[in-house]
């Protein structure tokens, strides 16, 4: 038998032992099931980065018809929600500074003579008039908690709020300086861009996790001794432990896109091939990872705390949460290096943006080559000898 | 690959490996002939499995040198792997597979061809009375089982030299028959075998065997060898306080050791002394012994004065 056949079998081997070994692993078969599945309904239905509801008080120091009027077009934006009411300032602060509150709308005495002048000149609060010190006094005060700069956002948007139903005017008096068409997700829904995220963020997790424990396992339960001393190679050994979770990878992405098909109607504008393409280098180049951590770790703790490491990044950076370009250059350096951020960029432009197998291309190769790396890596970090 | 027929299947000048301040094992010398059983007997940390471990590629001495089947180690392990068996003294094949599974497993990694391996597997699920069990995991299998097991596993591939470490340590004494039987029939078929234990019934039926303390070779030969070349002589004692009688014996400087079996002390005396038993006589003891008798020497009796604190008054040393 020639030696490439025989590398083959003991890959084959090693591979059908971890099958054997994950089906009797009950616990660890109804993760890869129940973690995407669970994640995907509880990040596609929490992480809204539409701020609403947000919950508000009310000082109401004119109290009369309009400024009653005034509080329900506020509400009726549907950004705040107006949970207590308080005669004075210092016990609306009181509330925001406890947490009871996010914010406190305050309606002045005066507010008549402010809406009478502010109409008097022909216009919306969004377009302050004239130089006229009296004229642009804004009708009422909003103090916020601004250490959620989400939530400040929000409310700031609140600032050119047209009152044209409460004046009574026809609307559409105030023009827009810019004209906005929103492309591929119209309705502005969240979720959208959270489900291809999510497949990213859940793979990284599984993947990285299931290999980083890998080869410390058969150290830990006490196999490692007996492997090293038959004639197996250390590279047939990584191949046989990974490929067995390339198939969970891509059971995992299939339940995340078709349940966030179903139930966010997330679409798959782009090409299928180009999905899959994307998918396989993204599982490859996370199992290498998690491959080169199991040669590092002692034991199974540790492995998973460095799980966590690689973890935490691939969320915050790899443009899950927060916008890439946002992001300073430094910090988009370390993303480049996470295959999270690669995947994050292909995944969504597929999904959401029609892009094919030319555009995932590069990509693709990068996790490619980061997944050859990995494996080097690995297999000449693992030596056959205990000391 | 041909196995050497005449040459040593292991030979080890200076053997030494250290862990940082510990000397693990110490300048060890070792010679195995072919189709010989050569034991391992030494105490609890004494090295054994790093010896064994050294021997078999797995740790990298710090001094010394090493040829396992003519290969020059550490830096031919790998070409020595395929014509060595090791059966680790923890259980080392997997908890979580079956019996076949775990043989099928080793056999795919030896690279033995599909008939060949369910051939081998059956033959050895016979041999080790494992046939009952071949669908059980091994995790749920009896500690001799599952050594009976670990012993199958090593063989399967039919390798010219075999390290077991600590075998039988989990097998009754009537199975530890019948698994030394087992080994017998390996080097009728032309194997060699280097065995750890710290079983004196098992020392006995080796070849040859080296006795290990603190990671020095302390005696080196055929069981009969070693008793012969002792350096002290066997006397059974029988007394009414044996206890206090033992305290006297302990106290002279010509005995060795004196052990409580059963209703008599056995008292080891150096060779120095002609005939013991007389010499015995004329010791003003207390309480004054009722029966002396001289006896046979036993292979714990070599241990004793091979390893115990007297161990400057005999012994063949290394
Ligand atoms: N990896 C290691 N690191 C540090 N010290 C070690 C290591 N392995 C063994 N030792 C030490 O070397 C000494 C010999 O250990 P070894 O396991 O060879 O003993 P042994 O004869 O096999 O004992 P036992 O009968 O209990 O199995 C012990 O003192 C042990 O603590
Ligand atoms: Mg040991």
């Amino acid at each position: 038998m020639s030696a490439l056949l025989q590398s083959v079998r003991r890959v084959l081997a090693i591979l059908s032992k971890e099958l054997t070994q994950l089906r009797r692993d009950r616990t660890t078969l109804g993760m890869v099931i129940m973690i995407p599945l669970i994640q995907l309904v509880l990040f596609g239905y929490a992480i809204n980065t539409n701020v609403r509801h947000i919950p508000a008080a009310l000082v109401d120091q004119a109290n009369t018809g309009l400024s009653r009027a005034l509080t329900e077009a506020v509400e009726a934006t549907q950004v705040v929600r107006f949970t207590e009411r308080y005669v004075d300032i210092p016990a609306a602060q009181d509330a925001i500074v406890q947490g009871r509150v996010r914010a406190a709308f305050i309606i002045p005495p005066d507010l008549s003579q402010r809406v009478a002048r502010s109409g008097s000149v022909g216009a919306g609060l969004a377009t302050p008039p004239s130089t006229d010190e009296q004229t642009s006094r804004p009708v009422a005060q909003w103090i916020v908690d601004g250490s959620d700069t989400m939530i400040a956002g929000a409310i700031k948007g609140l600032r050119a709020m047209p009152l044209t139903e409460l004046l009574r005017r026809p609307a559409n008096r105030t023009t827009p300086t810019f004209a906005v068409a929103l492309f591929f997700n119209p309705e502005q829904r969240s979720a959208i861009n959270i489900v291809p995220g999510l497949v990213a963020v859940i793979l990284t997790m599984t993947m990285v996790m299931f290999t980083s424990a890998a080869i410390v396992r058969e150290s830990e339960r006490g196999n490692m001794e007996m492997l090293i001393n038959t004639p197996v190679r250390p590279l047939e050994l990584m191949l046989g432990k990974i490929v067995p979770y390339i198939g969970i990878g891509l059971v995992q992405t299939a339940i995340i896109l078709l349940l966030g098909h179903l139930i966010f109607g997330v679409p798959l504008q782009g090409s299928p091939l180009a999905l899959a393409v994307a998918t396989l280098a993204f599982i490859g180049a996370s199992l290498a990872l998690g491959l080169v951590l199991s040669t590092i770790a002692t034991s199974q703790l540790q492995a998973m705390q460095m799980t966590v490491f690689i973890l935490l990044p691939s969320i915050l950076l790899s443009g899950f949460m927060f916008p890439y370009e946002g992001m300073p250059v430094p910090a988009q350096y370390i993303a480049e290096v996470l295959p999270a951020t690669h995947f994050m960029r292909m995944i969504r432009a597929v999904m959401l943006r029609d892009a094919g197998l030319t555009e995932v291309a590069g990509d693709s190769l990068w996790l490619l080559g980061f997944t050859l790396a990995g494996l080097l890596v690995a297999s000449l970090r693992f030596k056959k000898r205990l000391d | 690959m041909t196995e050497p027929v005449t040459d040593p299947v292991i030979e080890a000048r200076g053997l030494t490996r250290r862990f940082g301040d510990l000397t693990a094992v110490d300048a060890l010398d070792l010679t195995v002939e072919p189709r010989t059983i050569y034991g391992f007997l030494g105490p609890n940390g004494c090295g054994k499995t790093t010896t064994v471990r050294m021997l078999t590629g797995l740790l990298t001495p710090s001094a010394g040198r090493v040829r396992v089947l003519g290969h020059q180690l550490p830096r031919d392990a790998e070409r020595l792997k395929r014509q060595i068996g090791y059966m680790t003294q923890k259980f080392s094949l997997y908890d979580d597979l079956t019996v076949a599974e775990n043989l099928g497993f080793v056999a795919e990694i030896y690279g033995l061809g599909h008939r060949v391996a369910r051939q081998r597997i059956d033959a050895l699920l016979s041999t080790y009375a494992l046939e009952p069990m071949r669908n059980r995991r091994a995790g749920r299998m009896s500690g001799g089982q599952r050594q009976r097991l670990a012993l199958a596993a090593a063989t399967i591939h039919e390798p010219a030299l075999l390290f077991l470490d600590e075998p039988t340590s989990a097998v009754d004494p009537e199975n530890r028959r019948d698994f030394w039987e087992r080994l017998f029939d390996l080097v009728d078929a032309g194997a060699s075998i280097l065995v750890s234990t710290h079983y004196m019934d098992e020392a006995e039926r080796c070849h040859r065997l080296a006795i290990m303390e603190s990671g020095h070779k302390r005696a080196d030969g055929s069981p009969d060898e070693l008793m012969a070349a002792m350096g002290a002589q066997v006397v059974e004692v029988e007394a009414p306080n044996l206890r206090a009688l033992k305290q006297r014996l302990s106290a002279l400087p010509e005995v060795i050791s004196a052990a409580q079996l059963g209703s008599r002390l056995r008292v080891l005396v150096a060779d120095r002394i002609h005939d013991p038993v007389a010499w015995l006589r004329t010791q003003p003891l207390e309480p004054v012994p009722t029966a002396l008798e001289s006896a046979r020497p036993s292979l714990e009796d070599v241990f004793v004065t091979s390893t115990g604190s007297h161990v400057g008054t005999g012994g063949q040393r290394a």
